[in-house]
């Protein structure tokens, strides 16, 4: 069980990860109990990755093979549409929120690692554009500009979390 | 060296090997449950392993799961649940 001054930590995190949600139109799993133990999940994996990683996926501690499933994780919004979760279950949509349905369990959307390791860059549309288009893989923001911005202006995702769509 | 994994006493209702990470909530509800039904069995945070350790208990995992998802619970070496599907469990611990 966390102690004291951890289970502050947790509360303020949720706390944090709920005004967020609020503010961008999604909304976190009102299991409390389950949803606190998914926070402390994202801290324990900050304080030893140095990132918040999926407390529900195996991390192997390289940021650069961990962008994928830093919360929010790039397959949230497919799965919150699909399943009505996301993977963890952190998220939920607002229909599973209103009918008080709990976190489904789903399979995982992530490719497997031989797969990640195998995957060529799809973004390969050129088409000599004046500007390249970047897109941010956790919520689909699309900008055309030399580089991407420091932070995603709609979901504030880091820089790292672009991916060029079109060039 | 392959890690060994962690005991837990109970009902002998074969080999139940449970792959899971320790953050992970639902591994801790698929303990928590096969704990309520006194089910022995044994579990590995892979999470916690070394690097050398955690690739080979991939490969091993990934037999049963090519996801390489977690919960993953192995009985026998033949039935595999992913995910923590407790009803399934209940079901194939009967």
């Amino acid at each position: 069980m966390p102690d004291d001054n951890s289970s502050e930590k947790i509360k303020k995190r949720f706390k944090e990860l709920n005004q967020d949600a609020k503010k961008n139109g999604y909304y976190l799993n009102p299991d409390e109990s389950f949803t606190m133990g998914l926070v402390e999940g994202l801290l324990k994996n900050a304080e030893r990755y140095g990132y918040e990683s999926c407390p529900c996926r195996l991390s192997f501690g390289e940021k650069k093979h961990d962008l994928d499933i830093i919360c929010p994780c790039d397959y949230r919004d497919d799965d919150i549409s699909e399943y009505g979760a996301c993977f963890c279950g952190l998220y939920l949509s607002k229909t599973n929120v209103e009918k008080k349905i709990t976190a489904p369990v789903i399979p995982d959307r992530r490719p497997s690692l031989k797969d990640r390791l195998t995957e060529k860059n799809n973004s390969s549309i050129s088409n000599n554009l004046s500007y390249p288009v970047y897109r941010c893989k956790v919520c689909g923001y699309l900008c055309a500009r030399n580089n991407p911005p420091d932070k995603c202006p709609i979901c504030k995702a880091d820089r790292e979390r672009f991916e060029i769509f079109i060039r | 060296m392959t890690p060994t994994p962690f005991h837990v006493d109970g009902t002998d209702k074969g080999t139940v090997m449970l792959y899971a990470l320790s953050t992970c909530i639902h591994c801790k509800q698929t303990r928590n449950l096969l704990d309520e039904l006194h089910i022995a069995y044994d579990y590995l945070y892979v999470d916690q392993l070394s690097r050398e350790e955690m690739d080979e208990i991939m490969s091993e995992m990934e037999k049963y799961n090519p996801n390489g998802s977690f919960p993953t619970l192995v009985i026998n070496s033949k039935k595999v649940i992913i995910g923590s599907r407790l009803d399934e469990i209940r079901e194939a611990l009967k």
